[in-house]
This record gives structure tokens, sequence and C-alpha cells, in this order.
């Protein structure tokens, strides 16, 4: 016993053997058999149809979305906005499907952004939800589609033209297209947000 | 039992020591003014709008940052190496070489401020350092642990008080920690698997920094302080293991009911529950030393605020065993809930904690008595009273936020819902701040006496922080 309580003892088990273990078998375990069952995905190779007024080519699209995750990141939308929707407290009737592992693993969550607060509601199943243009307005000036909205402004983004009218730069339209992109193979599932959809769970 | 009690020993450098202790009220300041801004964006009320390196999402992360790496890593750095330098009698390796990380240290911290506001943020919770200054920051954890691994090393042949062992500990944790949390989720694992190891990172730097280095400066002071010994010695090694063992296991409790997988949750959530075996022995130690001399909690200041820092830990981990079982997280995971046990932990105890010795070393170290104890009990109420509003405010915020998403009312209602107690939130907060400007007002003050203090006029160190 007195060997463990010696410097030895405290910097081989207490320091590197049970911090080893812990993060051999809650992170690197977990996060390689996720790795393995669900192998990375490539970015979309198509432009959407609701971007072809702004992205010709898959190239540049591409480059939006991980522009636009970049300001997503860089503007800490994540500290505000989560990323999953987990399989309990309605979500799933609230925001559309339940998240699943294979989902995440692209190079626009590497760093993953799965968010653990919710200032604003879940982003993770947002394409098609609004327009670009509510998104365009909503970024520049929430109050003005969300009266009560607590979002920030990102006024920065957007630049008057030549007869005083506010238009987006390719920073705004990046992260537009980039919030689109957010769960778009979940685009067409069933979810509520006007308060007359909602739809109260079986015995309730 | 702990040290030799002799400030005036020549070998220490107590020029490194104050310095810490400066920058800890410089960050103290900026993460107040931080985390004021931002709480006023949920009112609506946010004082520089539009204004692009002012945004709140950036000033939010410049709040978290700053309470992490530049507040509680100077002022319990300080302490490391005051309490390492006494036990062990040895000096750290290199003086020049401290001081040197002290600047380089503080340097990176004011860089990576300048640059998350520049936009230069890495998107990883606690971690948003930016990522070309993570190596930089990786490189002088691992010159810091050589540095006050030294005199530890030196001393391998006597008794460690326990104090010692937390601080060995983390010196070899905080690089690890580091390492794998800056570089393997932003480089390797995306998503899910990010998650998994990113989750250990917003764990660890709380669990293998923040709460080794505040356990080994409170047991370190309490005897000193009181001039008791401490109540056990079994109980201390007992607690020390038990953080070893179960904090490191607990990191995916902060994305229950994720895609992560649900054994490793599961898992997590057990061993969070064992950490109640660290918690209590810290605790059922701390009180029973403060038990043998119930007087000291009103006549010896530094105790007060040990005394509330543990009360505060007690709740904060009771609060977590709850809170962290599957059911519990489905109503408040998400809200302001975890809003709310964050900043009780962080400020309510470890930052007590550092006060706590603040008020003790500093003096010392200046060799002149406090100016005013009428501002120091005041700095004591306004926190303590500010704490306890802003923490029982946002619990009942987070269950009423979690209880109306479950009910499925549109987004909108729920923030409409919470505006009175984000009201309540800031209210508090500047309660906070008035309190920690008498803290600095009264330290600025006790400086400038200390000007026209002679070194020959020794203070009473037993009474030099006086009674109520």
């Amino acid at each position: 016993m007195k060997m463990i309580e010696r410097f030895s003892g405290i910097f081989l088990f207490a320091g590197l053997l049970l911090f080893s273990f812990a993060v051999l078998s809650l992170g690197i375990i977990p996060a390689l058999m996720v790795d393995r069952l669900h192998p990375r995905q490539g970015l979309p190779t198509v432009v959407p149809h609701e971007m072809k007024e702004w992205y010709s080519t898959v190239d540049v699209y591409q480059k939006a979305l991980l522009r636009g995750r970049d300001l997503y990141v860089r503007e800490a939308c994540w500290h505000c906005h989560s990323q999953y929707v987990r399989p309990v407290s309605n979500e799933s009737a609230y925001y559309g499907p339940v998240a699943t592992p294979g989902e995440y693993q692209t190079v626009l969550h590497l760093p993953q952004l799965l968010g653990t607060r919710r200032a604003g509601p879940d982003l993770s199943r947002e394409a098609g939800r609004h327009s670009n243009d509510w998104h365009l307005a909503h970024l520049y000036q929430p109050t003005w589609v969300v009266p009560e909205s607590i979002m920030p402004t990102y006024t920065w983004y957007f630049e008057r033209d030549a007869s005083g009218v506010i238009q987006p730069k390719d920073d705004a339209k990046a992260l537009v297209a980039y919030l689109q992109s957010l769960g778009k193979d979940f685009e067409d599932a069933q979810y509520v947000v006007e308060p007359e959809d909602i739809m109260l769970p079986p015995g309730e | 039992m702990s040290a030799e009690e002799n400030t005036q020993s020549k070998d220490i450098d107590y020029e490194l020591i104050k310095w810490h202790f400066y920058a800890f009220c410089f960050y103290l300041i900026v993460v107040l003014l931080a985390g004021l801004s931002y709480s006023l964006q949920f009112l609506q009320r946010y004082p520089f709008p539009g204004i692009e390196i002012l945004s709140p999402g950036r000033v939010r992360m410049v709040h978290t940052q700053a309470v992490a790496y530049g507040m509680l890593a100077n002022g319990l750095i300080g302490i490391t190496y005051y309490i390492v330098q006494k036990l062990t009698n040895f000096n750290v390796w290199s003086q020049k070489l401290a001081r040197g990380l002290f600047w380089a240290y503080n340097f990176l911290v004011v860089t990576a401020v300048a640059m998350i506001l520049a936009g230069f943020a890495q998107g990883l919770e606690w971690a948003e350092t930016p990522k070309i200054l993570d190596p930089i920051i990786a490189v002088a954890a691992v010159v810091m642990f050589l540095n006050i691994g030294h005199p530890i090393w030196k001393a391998r042949d006597k008794d460690f008080y326990v104090s010692l062992w937390y601080i060995l500990a983390t010196l070899i944790w905080f690089p690890l920690t580091y390492v794998f949390g800056n570089f393997l989720p932003e480089y390797v694992f995306a998503g899910t698997s990010g998650a998994a190891i990113s989750s250990m990172y917003i764990h660890d730097l709380v669990g293998l920094f923040v709460t080794p280095l505040g356990i080994a400066s409170v047991y370190y002071l309490l005897p000193v302080v009181m001039r008791v010994p401490l109540y056990s010695h079994a109980l201390s090694i007992i607690g020390f293991w038990g953080l070893a063992f179960f904090y490191p296991l607990n990191s995916a409790h902060h994305y229950l009911w994720s895609p992560i997988p649900m054994w490793a949750q599961y898992a997590s959530v057990v061993t969070s529950i064992g950490v109640h075996v660290v918690v209590y022995t810290v605790i059922v130690n701390i009180i029973a030393t403060i038990a043998s001399d119930w007087k000291q909690l009103i006549t010896n200041f530094p105790v007060r605020w040990i005394f509330f820092g543990t009360l505060a830990y007690l709740i904060t981990c009771v609060q977590c065993a709850v809170q962290v079982t599957m059911a519990a997280q489905e109503i408040i995971h998400f809200t302001d809930w975890v809003v709310g046990h964050a900043h009780f932990v962080l400020f309510g105890t470890f930052t007590f904690w550092v006060t706590g010795w603040v008020y003790w070393l500093l003096p010392r170290i200046w060799k002149t008595p406090i100016y005013s104890m009428s501002l120091a009990r005041w700095h004591f109420w306004l926190s303590l009273i500010g704490i306890a509003i802003m923490q029982i405010d946002l619990l009942a915020a987070g269950v009423v936020q979690g209880l109306m998403w479950r009910s499925m009312a549109p987004f909108i209602d729920t923030v409409n819902a919470s505006i009175p107690f984000w009201w309540v939130r800031t209210l508090s907060g500047i309660v906070i701040l008035c309190g920690e400007v008498c803290f600095l007002v009264n330290l600025y003050l006790t400086w400038q006496d200390s000007r026209g203090f002679k070194p020959e006029l020794q203070i009473d160190s037993s009474t030099q922080v006086g009674a109520v």
C-alpha cells in the first residue's frame, strides 16, 4: 500500500492509468465503434433546387457549406442552438425524426456541433422549414420575422447596394446554405411548427 | 500535517504569486462584464448591438474562456506554486521559467480572447481557444508540469500531504486532457464520435483541473488558517482515489439521450453517481475540521469563504447526482438548469475558495492588514446572496423551459416564459458584480496602504484578517 502513496503510485496509477482507462473506455472505444458502424460520408453531390439561384456548380456549393459551417462556429450559433433531436420529451413530434449516429458522419460535423444548450430551437431538422429570404431577414434583424426573438443581429454579413437596398454578402448566403442543409434527408418528415398544428401524443 | 507557515521564506517567489492573484482579479472583472453583457441579450437589451467584434455569441465564449483559463487558472496556479514549495521545501525547477510561463500563459489567454472576438474561435465547448494556439498551450502545460513537478520529484521520499497528491495528478491530467480534448474532436473524430471525446474535455477541464487544484488548496489553507489539524488524512485519501477513478469516466453525461452509444451514456450516469464518494469525503473532512472550532467561522474571515464554498460544493454535487439520471435529463437537458449548475460550482465553490486564499495570502505578502473589513464583509454577503439567487432562479427557469418544451409549446412561448427568470438572473449578476467591486476597491486600498508600510512592521498573522 505504501507504493501508491508515493510519487510513482500517484503518477502512474492516478495520473496515467485511470485517466487512460477512462479515455479509452468512454472516449476512444465508443468513437471507434460509431466510426466503424457508420463510415464517413462525403458532402452533397448535387446543388439542391432552392440553392441553384446562388450556386451554379457543386464545387461552389460545397465550399459555401464549409464556409457556412465555419461562420456557424465563429459566431457561436452552436452555443444556443443544439443539433440533435432526442427520443424523449416529445422532441420527435416537435422537431422531426430522432437523431441517428450516421447522419453526423460528415466533414461538416468536424468538429462536432451537437450543442448542449437550447436558448433557441434545435436546428438539426432546419432544412426547408423557412425560405432563404426568411433566413436572410432573420439573420439581419431577427425581430422582423419573429417579433419576440432574443437572437442577436448579424448585420455585418450584409451591405447596402447603390440604391440603398440591404443585400446579403457571400457569407450570409453561405450561412443560409449551411442552415438549409441541416437535416436535408428528413425534409419531408412530419413536425410541428405552428401552434394549430400541435399534435398531442397518445394519452394526453 | 501541513507545512510550517513562514510566509517570509525568501525561497518562494512571492512576486510571482502576487502576479497570479492580480491576474485573477483582472479576469474576474472581464468575466463579470462579459457575463453581464451577454445576459442582457436575453432581455433584448444588449449594450453593443450590431458591432461585429462584440457580438453576443463571441462575448459568451470570452466569458467562459476567461472563467476557466483566465480567472480560475491564474488563481489556482498561484496557489499551487505556494503549496508545492511550502510542502516540499524545494523550489520550482526554475523561478525565471515560472515567471516566463506567467507572461507567456497570460499572453496566450489575452490573445485567445482577442482572436475569439475577431472570429477565430474553435467549435468545441470550453475549448474555444483558437486552433493555432492549442499546440502552444499544450507545450506550456507540459513545461509547467516539469517546472512544478520538479520539487515534488525531489521530495518523493517524504510522506506527501494530500494537497500534493492532487497537484501532482493534476499536473499530469491537464496536458493529457488538453491534447485529447482539443485535437481528437477537431481533426479526427466527427459528429457523434467527436461528441464522445469532446464531452471528456468539457467534464475534465472542471473535474481534473479546477476541482483537484481547488480541493488541494482548501486542504492546505484550512488547517493553516484555523491552526487545527485536518480531521482525517485517511478520508482525504479515499476522496483522492475516488476522484481519480470516477471523474474521468463521467464524460458522456453531458450528451445524454444523444446518438452516442447508450452503454457509454449509462456508464457515465453510474460513475457520475459514484462521484458522491469523492464529494462526501471532501465535504465531511472540511466541515469536520471547521467543526473543531466553529467560532472561527465568524472570527476568521478566510474560513468563511471556505465553508460556504464547501456548502455550495455539497449542493452542486447532490444536484449532480439527481440531474444526471436519464429521467431528469428528459426535462432539464438543454435548459438554464445546467447554466445554473455551472455558475454555482465555478463561482459558488471554486471562486469562493480562491477568494479565501486571496484574503489570506495577499495581505501577508503585502505585510499589510486588509484595508476595510466592512468592505470585505459586503463582498462576502453580496457574493453569497447573488449566487444563491442566481442558482435558484436558473434552476426554476430550467424546469419551466423543460416542461414547456415537452408540452410542445411553440418555442417562442418558452422564450417569453423565461424572460422574468432572465431578469432575475441579470439582477443577481449585478449583485455579484457589486460585491466584486467592493473586493477590488478594498484590495486596491490595501495595496496603497502597503506602499506606506515598512517591512519591519510585522503583522500578527492570526488577527490580521479580523472579526466580523
